[in-house]
């Protein structure tokens, strides 16, 4: 029989929020069209490494494993991408796998999300439909603008987009590119227009659109091809006019 | 206007001084500098003309030191709270967005200095604005390197400027349109670099 042919992980592990990260090395046996998932399952089901001493399971955080839920990205070979849709055939050798380094590590490759979702909360990313009663059905969405909506409601808050934004990190409250589009998707539908204002006063809450600095490295990275930039460049229009009508006072400020 | 929408107002208008006034400054500058070009009088008059403006120190500090200050206090700060990642990402806009702040600060540097050795010292009553008190400092080699350096990090970080400027109003939106104010603040870097690097090859060089 052919010798096992086998695929090197080389992978930055943290044991808890407060350790120190650490690299370790593993020899996976290749199968035909694996991912980095498939990978990572080889290395729970016998955690021994390259040096073959018996270690802990890599932890990492899926879903779907179809690339719509976010939940696996983590930084492959430098790129942060989601780990289902990164073919280990396609990939240079040794695979080097490291959290994304913007969010809060939790363990291993498992990051926290959480101001992403805050990010959504500011930005009032949602359409409030709920009351005391039935209110009809709402106005209706002409299909072009439904077509270029469609796009912006691929967002998975995978958070690659803040992983490569030079202006997300530690030293800064910026929300990142994803809400900003998410608050453009809700004020394009007509029923969430109604609470159009809401959503752009949250984005010029501190931290908010204002926070972007034209790197555009999101559009180049987003997995979903998201015009992110055409997103943030609309809400800047839309927020310098919600400004004007604050100040200088207007009818249509609502 | 809310409390906590105040990082929005001082951004927005970081971004309207940098080109109005500051911008406007600078071209206006280096375009009544070029004079020199057409002989030391040429530029004593029309230097002169400048300094001769009715409440010339009242347009200095509202239209010229007063922006500067702050666009050049809020840029320090925009500037060290950026995380460079260009060897990670090392798309045409991630080193746009890093010399923007490069060039921030040489200009900074640059403004302070050339500031000092000549407004002040006009002001001191130690020099007088005229074609000899250039030619004096850019003759010696160093000097003349340095105001080639700052004077092409001031114009980049304009031009450069510009375009963000666009799109932080929210004037250039689709990616087109984005690109097509890329190739005419290009346009603008060169013309007003050469206004300014012409004009520093005739004092240096009396050519």
């Amino acid at each position: 029989m052919a010798e096992q042919k086998t695929v090197t992980f080389i992978i930055t592990r943290q044991d808890g929020p407060d350790s120190a990260p650490y690299e370790e090395t593993f020899e996976v046996p290749y199968r035909t069209n694996m991912n980095v998932i498939s990978g990572l399952m080889e290395i729970r089901k016998n955690p021994v490494n390259a040096k073959g001493e018996k270690t802990t399971p890599v932890q990492w955080d899926m879903n779907c494993l179809e690339e719509v839920c976010g939940a696996c990205s983590m930084v492959i070979n430098g790129t942060p991408r989601q780990s289902c849709a990164a073919l280990v055939d396609e990939l240079e050798t040794p695979i080097r796998l490291a959290p994304m380094a913007t969010f809060p590590v939790v363990r291993d490759l498992i990051v926290d999300r959480e101001r992403m979702f805050d990010a959504l909360k500011q930005v009032k990313a949602w359409i409030p439909i709920d009351g005391t009663h039935d209110l009809g059905p709402g106005p209706r969405m002409p299909e072009k603008k439904r077509q270029w909506a469609y796009e912006l409601s691929k967002c998975m808050t995978c958070g690659v987009c803040l992983e490569a934004c030079p202006n997300v990190n530690d030293k800064s409250d910026f929300i990142g590119p994803a809400a900003i589009s998410q608050a453009r998707l809700f004020n394009s539908h007509p029923t969430g227009d109604m609470n159009k204002s809401e959503r752009l006063e949250g984005l010029m809450e501190d931290g908010g659109v204002s926070g972007c600095g034209n790197s555009q490295n999101c559009v180049q990275v987003c997995p979903k091809g998201i015009p992110l930039t055409t997103s943030i460049a609309a809400m800047n229009r839309a927020t310098n006019i919600q400004a004007f009508k604050n100040f200088f006072g207007s009818d249509n400020a609502h | 206007m809310a409390d906590q929408q105040r990082e929005f107002f001082y951004r927005r208008l970081h971004s309207l001084l940098g080109v109005v006034p500051i911008g406007l400054f600078l071209t206006q500058h280096l375009f009544v500098n070029h004079f020199a070009v057409y002989g030391e009088e040429s530029f004593n008059k029309a230097a002169g003309f400048m300094a001769e403006l009715p409440f010339v120190i009242l347009l200095e500090i509202f239209v010229i030191y007063l922006p500067i200050l702050y666009h050049a206090v809020l840029g320090v700060y925009i500037a060290f709270t950026a995380k460079n990642n260009t060897s990670r990402f090392s798309y045409f806009r991630n080193w746009m967005f890093r010399l923007q702040r490069i060039t921030g600060i040489i200009t900074l540097i640059f403004i302070v200095w050339h500031v000092w050795e000549t407004r002040v010292q006009v002001g001191l009553g130690n020099a007088e604005v005229e074609y000899s008190l250039m030619e004096n400092i850019l003759t010696n080699p160093f000097m003349f390197w340095f105001y080639l350096v700052g004077i092409i990090s001031a114009v980049f970080h304009f031009a450069n400027g510009l375009w963000s400027f666009l799109v932080s109003w929210g004037i250039t939106q689709s990616p087109k349109s984005q690109k097509v104010a890329t190739y005419a603040v290009v346009l603008v870097f060169l013309v007003v670099s050469y206004l300014g690097v012409r004009t520093l090859i005739q004092f240096a060089y009396g050519v």
